[in-house]
């Protein structure tokens, strides 16, 4: 089923990935060709098979809840683009509609 | 070249052990092989001179006093995925130019513990999301053996740089098969271990459930041991298991006894070359008068595993990369009104054009009203393509086939139709979605490039892939040379 412009445009505001000129037709064309190919999984019964998420047998391990250091405030600032007394700055959130 | 840069662990070891040469010297010849040939092959995206300095004095200090291990002063490349504190790390990605992790990787820890000396950090397809390294933030890598062609992906700078002379061993990560098909197509031996063998802490991770750190090298030993150096639990990753690491376990036992499977499938997949084709049939044989016992195995979901796989990895991939958002670390634009802006431009500008088509892939995959089209019945499915390597394993011991089916491609012959690039995984991504160990290892040549033996094996046991990999290798006499170049 090919994706249609307006679903490119639903997808990448999802993706947070920004359009530019060309795009919405690029994706369109790249993604309903991939998506072509995968519709082959439609062929396949699977109404009585579980669902695969993780194939080794290990299963929600846990380590002992002791406290240990962890990164300091410098370290966890070191690659920030934008940081300002000790916090990581981002743009204004709240003049968002 | 220098002999030195042509060397197996097993051979450096001795000779280091003797005396007959220092670290410093072994490290040295790599160094000048790469100043020599790098221009040519780019495998490298930087060079670590402060590590492998230091690393290579503390080798000889260490092997003077008669301590150190069979790593001790091995030269080593890292894929940019892989963190190593203090070195940037960028995954191959313009949106984590300069990202310097403040931690290092659990897998790479293990062999700094080893004594392995780290020259630099070798180029992959951006986030690992690629066939031939061509999709890379930065450029492309070339093949050793054919500078025009593709050292295949994504993990083609770690396989260039073994087959070229410039490391003895690298490390890569293997998704879909990003670790074989490079070691196949580059003449080089490359594993993928199993699921939860080797500690993720530390790999900027692509899919979580599918992504596995293992060794390229020229020998099936060397892998061996550098594989046994990284394994075992971790607590740092809850999927790594603490099984017993006894991967190296009756690795020269040979393949007397032994059946090994042939799936019909593997040999009748798209595009398949007839030179791959034959080498691999004539692999086949050798293991056969080698004293095994060749079974025809059925894989009959085969056509179905990239489907899954490419709703599979794009949707974990997607969950994956939104912690990339201009905030944290890396590429960040900021000359914008809000925060929703930000993340748009720095993500469009920051993400190639293969990791922003998987990106959208993956969250329409997720999207409401799709999710069990397409990510529930890829999930279904990734059971049935597990069940049909269980039932094949309960027929042999391991299951042999090409890894690649087609030789190095020229580069930019498949960039501009992304299925074309994804069909090169074929034969090797089952083995992730089955969580299973494989190894690639070279037999022969077709138009004159290399042609990649795959050997896969039931989760757990490396130990057989292996065997049967170091059988080959043993009864062919085919070995993995190092590259002229230019």
């Amino acid at each position: 089923m090919p994706l249609t412009r307006a679903q490119v445009r639903h997808v990448a505001q999802l993706a947070r990935i920004g359009l530019e000129p060309g795009d919405e037709e690029f994706y369109a064309e790249q993604l309903s060709g991939i998506l072509e190919h995968i519709d082959r999984l439609q062929e396949v019964d699977t109404d009585a098979i579980p669902p695969t998420a993780q194939v080794v047998e290990v299963t929600n391990p846990l380590r002992e809840d002791v406290p240990r250091p962890g990164l300091t405030q410098e370290e966890a600032l070191a690659n920030a683009p934008a940081a300002v007394n000790g916090f990581f700055r981002v743009p204004s959130i709240q003049e968002e509609a | 070249m220098s002999e030195l840069t042509e060397l197996t662990i097993a051979e450096a070891a001795r000779l280091l052990r003797l005396h007959s040469i220092s670290a410093t010297e072994l490290v040295t010849a790599h160094v000048e092989r790469i100043d020599h040939v790098d221009h040519l092959v780019k495998a490298f995206l930087r060079f670590t001179p402060e590590l492998y300095e230091r690393q290579a004095d503390d080798a000889d200090e260490k092997l003077k006093r008669g301590e150190g291990g069979p790593l001790t002063g091995i030269p080593l490349a890292v894929k940019d995925v892989l963190c190593v504190k203090g070195v940037e790390t960028t995954a191959g990605s313009q949106i984590l130019r300069g990202f310097k992790p403040p931690y290092t990787s659990t897998a790479v820890a293990r062999l700094f513990e080893a004594g392995a000396v780290m020259l630099g950090v070798t180029n992959c397809d951006e986030f690992a999301m690629g066939s031939s390294t061509e999709n890379s933030g930065y450029f492309p890598t070339h093949n050793p053996w054919d500078l025009d062609r593709v050292p295949g992906g994504s993990s083609g700078g770690s396989a260039a740089a073994v087959a070229a002379g410039e490391a003895m061993i690298s490390l890569g990560t293997d998704t879909g098969g990003s670790i074989r098909q490079p070691a196949a197509v580059c003449g080089v031996v490359g594993m993928k271990p199993t699921y939860g063998r080797v500690s993720r802490y530390g790999l900027i991770a692509f899919a979580s459930s599918l992504d596995q750190i293992g060794p390229f090298a020229r020998s099936v030993e060397d892998a061996a041991l550098v594989l046994e150096a990284m394994a075992g639990h971790d607590p740092l990753d809850a999927t790594c298991s603490d099984r017993p690491n006894d991967v190296r376990r009756d690795f020269d036992k040979g393949v007397k006894g032994m059946r090994l499977g042939v799936p019909y499938e593997y040999t009748q997949v798209e595009g398949m070359e007839r030179g791959v084709k034959d080498a691999i049939d004539a692999a086949i044989k050798t293991l056969e008068q080698a004293g095994a016992e060749i079974v025809d195995v059925k894989l009959p979901h085969t056509d179905y595993g990239l489907a899954a796989y490419y709703i599979i990895a794009p949707a974990e991939c997607s969950s994956n990369l939104a912690r990339f958002d201009g905030v944290k670390y890396g590429l960040s634009v900021q000359d914008v009104d809000n925060i929703t802006e930000m993340y748009m431009r720095t993500r469009r500008q920051g993400f190639g054009t293969e990791v922003r088509r998987r990106i959208m892939l993956g969250t329409y995959a997720l999207s409401s009203g799709y999710y069990d089209a397409y990510y529930l019945k890829a999930q279904k499915v990734r059971t049935l393509i597990k069940r049909d390597f269980d039932d094949a394993f309960s027929k042999c011991d391991a299951i042999v086939s090409a890894t690649s089916p087609v030789v190095a491609f020229p580069i930019g012959s498949r960039t501009e139709d992304p299925l074309s690039m994804y069909l090169c995984d074929v034969l090797t991504l089952g083995g992730n979605l089955a969580g299973l160990p494989g190894i690639s290892l070279p037999c022969g040549t077709s138009q004159g490039l290399p042609v990649g033996l795959q050997v896969l094996a039931p989760q757990w046991r490396e130990d057989v892939a292996l065997r049967v990999a170091r059988a080959y290798e043993v009864a062919s006499g085919v070995k993995a040379e190092v590259a002229a170049v230019g």
